[in-house]
């Protein structure tokens, strides 16, 4: 596999990866397979006649990952892809996956891409998927996930969406179900600043007794961005299920935040906090008077809030 | 040494009237020396305090350090002179763990992870009486509580190690216990210190003791200042300030409770 200095920069912002992974791993770069490895208990193979992978997990494989970047560094492409993962009961995984966009051209550069999750009874998954754009050229970069989780009973899934930056126009979408006993977790974590646009649309069915689900997001909007935030929880049985959207607004930036919770049950308890405010103004004055300007008071405070 | 000049702070009182919240206000701190700030509340200590921090801008008058006049540099350019200020009521950050503000304060990167950062770090935090291993990972955010947060406060101002030291009612919120550490490791700090000035704004006897000189603020202005052991009776017994803090001389409604 040949990676050259722009791949392995997106490989490192987005996947923490110095390099080629540990584990199995499906790099994919500008619609076509870099490089792939499946392990005893991981098995990568293509999906026929569409593009895309199916990502089988043997039940009961722990403390393995799975790493699936995509890189995109070329103008005027949409690359689109389908992935399913099946993760084996009673197993225990790390799932990494991310987009990372160098767009060095006028053309957009655009990734949409599908991820479906099946995690069987008792398993367990922590996702994490990172976007990232760049590039010098003047063509947009464009981002539109979708996620769809299944959680069997028992099951535990943390989802972890970051977009820091450099994407121009992103829309993800994220559907769960989760079973009796099951768990999910959903931290977002989003900052946009420019034109750029983002809108994340959750949506959590919580279907059998005992369901759990929390939703937690942070974001900030700089200059003239938009972001829009939409979580909605339906509980239709004994379940438990709570949304927090906290966002910082700064400039002349715009955000919506949408939290919504549907009942069908007397016995299901949902809540939601939203809370959009300015930077703290006492927050950037303490760091001024540790010595840090202004600048690098309100990047550290955004670091902090977004960490 | 630092000098105030003639220095007026203007507000408005939140219904669009102006106020003198520093009225004339003129003090020299010398350096070697510890200083304490006292009076009632609504004096105008913090705000002075805030002036020196470069917090609070003056309508009129002047600030000087070593008589290099600084009225017009801002908070950062005052904190890379040599000032730090210790708040009164600590500000509270989600997102920064304590190490992270304690490296800030010392001058390093966040999440600076080199050995010597971090054994200065939890230094500091030993010398409030916080055991890094239990504070060091912890946000500074709504959970710390109020002691607790007083005394990362003044842990960052010892990482910082600035010249002029302004610490705002260290004693307030700390456990007895704490206090005795804080009083001591501020008074022998600036013994320490040969240029160093050190100024604590306080309502507590042994801290004012402790000091070289007392400046006793009410009312926006300075209304005395002199050696600590000739001032502290005088203060003690200062009967415009009693009056003022039993809310012009009526203590009828405070002996219902009696
Ligand atoms: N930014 C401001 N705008 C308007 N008024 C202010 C402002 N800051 C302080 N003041 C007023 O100035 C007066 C002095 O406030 P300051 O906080 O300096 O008092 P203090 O002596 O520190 O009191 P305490 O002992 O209670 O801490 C108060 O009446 C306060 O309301
Ligand atoms: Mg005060």
């Amino acid at each position: 596999m040949k990676l050259n200095a722009i791949d392995e920069r997106l490989l490192e912002t987005i996947a923490d990866l110095h390099g080629v992974p540990q584990g199995a791993y499906n790099i994919r770069k500008n619609g076509d397979l870099l490089s792939r490895l499946s392990t005893q208990n991981i098995e990568i193979v293509s999906k026929d006649g569409k593009p895309g992978i199916d990502v089988l997990v043997r039940p009961g494989t722990k403390n393995e990952s799975v790493h699936i970047p995509v890189l995109l560094t070329a103008s005027g492409m949409t690359d689109l892809v389908y992935n399913t993962f099946d993760v084996g009961e009673g197993s225990d995984v790390l799932i990494v996956a991310g987009c990372g966009i160098h767009n060095p051209g006028s053309g957009a550069a655009e990734h949409d891409g599908i991820h479906e999750f099946i995690i069987r009874r008792g398993a367990r998954v922590r996702y994490v998927e990172k976007h990232y754009g760049e590039g010098e050229g003047t063509g947009e970069r464009i981002l539109n996930p979708k996620t769809i989780v299944t959680l069997e009973d028992g099951a535990y899934a943390e989802l972890e969406l970051v977009q820091i930056r450099g994407v121009d126009s992103s829309r993800r979408i994220t559907e769960a179900r989760v079973g009796r006993g099951a768990k999910l977790v959903i931290s977002e974590r989003l900052l946009t600043h420019g034109r750029q646009v983002a809108d994340s649309i959750i949506s959590v069915a919580l279907e059998a007794p005992e369901a759990s689900a929390e939703v937690l997001a942070r974001s900030v909007a700089q200059d003239s961005s938009r972001q829009v935030f939409r979580a909605s929880l339906t509980g239709a049985t004994k379940c438990r299920g709570h949304v927090a959207c906290d966002s910082i607004i700064m400039d002349s930036a715009e955000i919506r935040s949408l939290p919504e919770l549907i009942a069908t049950s007397p016995e299901a308890e949902l809540t939601h906090e939203a809370a959009i405010g300015k930077i703290s103004g006492e927050q950037v004055i303490k760091l001024m008077s540790l010595g840090l300007t202004e600048k690098q008071a309100i990047d550290t405070i955004i670091t902090g809030f977004l960490r | 040494m630092l000098r105030i000049d003639k220095v007026t702070v203007s507000g408005d009182n939140g219904s669009g009237e102006k106020v003198e919240i520093l009225d004339n206000v003129s003090a020299s701190f010398d350096s070697g020396k510890m200083y304490a700030i006292t009076g009632p509340n609504g004096g105008g200590k913090t705000s002075l305090a805030k002036l020196i921090m470069g917090i609070y801008r003056p309508s009129s008058g002047r600030i000087l350090m070593d008589d290099r006049d600084i009225t017009d540099s801002n908070i950062t350019d005052r904190a890379m002179m040599g000032i730090g200020y210790a708040f009164q009521n600590p500000v509270r950050f989600r997102g920064l763990r304590v190490r992270d503000l304690l490296n800030i304060a010392a001058g390093q990167e966040m999440g600076g992870t080199r050995t010597s950062h971090r054994e200065n770090m939890e230094r500091f935090l030993r010398v409030v009486g916080l055991c890094p291993r239990d504070y060091a990972e912890r946000e500074a955010d709504g959970r710390l509580s109020g002691g607790e947060l007083k005394r990362l406060e003044i842990a960052m101002m010892l990482a910082r190690d600035p010249r002029i030291a302004i610490y705002d009612e260290p004693e307030a919120g700390v456990d007895l216990w704490t206090f005795e550490r804080l009083l001591e490791v501020i008074t022998n700090r600036q013994k320490n210190k040969k240029d160093g000035i050190t100024i604590v704004i306080t309502h507590n006897e042994r801290f004012l003791k402790a000091s070289d000189e007392i400046l006793l603020m009410s009312d926006g202005r300075i209304q005395q200042q002199g050696d600590a052991d000739e001032i502290w009776p005088m203060i003690r017994d200062d009967v415009a300030c009693r009056w003022r803090a039993s809310c012009g001389g009526e203590l009828d409604e405070a002996e219902c409770y009696r």
